[in-house]
């Protein structure tokens, strides 16, 4: 939706959002580009922040069984929104609803907005006055939020804030980020050593019933 | 032209990854740690890109508008407005102290 303000043609700008269809991705990949990094650092960067969809798919599959043939034809709605409906639903037939319900109104909705976006941008002109470069993080803001729910995934997200910021000035783009996703490993990686505390043991039960939904 | 190549790999790649996570044998989702890294992955990655989007000028850190339009968006999810009121309150108040300051 931005991306018309940084370089980006109307066509460039619907392209990304027809094809690659994950908000994230399309934001970096933007954000990069406008940046002056090189488009395919920018890709790469855009890449990993696709690869969640694929931790978002191994549950989608399980609660989904959908048939192998159909699939491939699910997997482009595989993203936050659609994982986030449908693992609040009850059952199997819901949960097929509501994944499908989301994906289709996204798919749409966010097509057309990018395309009056893009267009509209063009005709605004400069988005910056406009605060709409504040949108971006705003949205990420809001997408991270609800998942702040234990001091390990607080502590995950104030260490890869430090390190996405403290390396930015010294990697190419891209590359903090992918340096920032290792506090969630390091994370698991400290939180496996003290697992065998009481302490530990008692808040990985209270996180269960929330995991398996 | 370089863009369109970023596109498309961006495509790509990012839809192979959709079907990968759909197409692996559900077995290996049962391991307990992939499943706490497959929650805690998003929140490092969107925590760091949150940050660089709104401290980040190219590869340059820097103190704007911006800022106070995601202490507003902040607050707003304190609040439990809903997510296109946050993202609105970031881009009023960022328009906002530009207009008043620029």
């Amino acid at each position: 939706m931005t991306s018309a303000g940084s370089g980006l043609t109307v066509l460039q700008t619907c392209a990304l959002s027809l094809l690659v269809f994950t908000g994230a991705s399309q934001f970096a990949l933007v954000g990069a580009i406008a940046g002056g990094g090189n488009p395919l650092t920018a890709a790469a960067g855009a890449f990993f922040l696709g690869v969640r969809n694929a931790f978002y798919g191994l549950r989608l599959s399980q609660l989904l069984a959908l048939p192998r043939a159909v699939r491939p034809f699910a997997a482009q709605w595989v993203i936050d929104e659609t994982t986030a409906v449908a693992l609040a639903q009850p059952t199997r037939r819901s949960v097929r609803i509501g994944f499908t319900v989301t994906g289709l109104t996204l798919y749409v909705l966010w097509n057309l907005t990018t395309l009056l976006g893009a267009v509209g941008a063009e005709a605004i002109g400069d988005t910056d006055a406009w605060g709409l470069d504040a949108a971006g993080p705003a949205v990420f803001l809001a997408l991270l939020a609800p998942m702040l729910k234990t001091a390990t995934e607080r502590a995950v997200a104030g260490a890869a804030v430090l390190l996405g910021l403290g390396l930015l000035p010294v990697l190419p783009a891209g590359v903090p980020v992918l340096v920032a996703a290792l506090a969630a490993p390091a994370a698991l990686y400290i939180e496996g050593r003290r697992a065998p505390k009481p302490a530990g043991r008692m808040k990985a039960d209270n996180d269960a019933p929330r995991e398996d939904r | 032209m370089n863009i369109w190549i970023a596109i498309g790999a961006t495509a790509v790649g990012c839809y192979a990854v959709k079907l990968i996570g759909l197409l692996v044998p559900v077995g290996v989702l049962e391991r307990p740690l992939v499943k706490r890294l497959a929650a805690l992955l998003p929140v490092a990655l969107l925590a760091a890109l949150t940050a660089q989007q709104t401290f980040a000028d190219g590869r340059v850190l820097v103190v704007d508008a911006k800022v106070a339009g995601l202490a507003a968006a902040a607050v707003a999810l304190l609040l439990r407005a809903p997510f296109l009121l946050v993202v609105g309150a970031a881009v009023v108040v960022t328009a906002g102290v530009r207009a008043l300051t620029g």
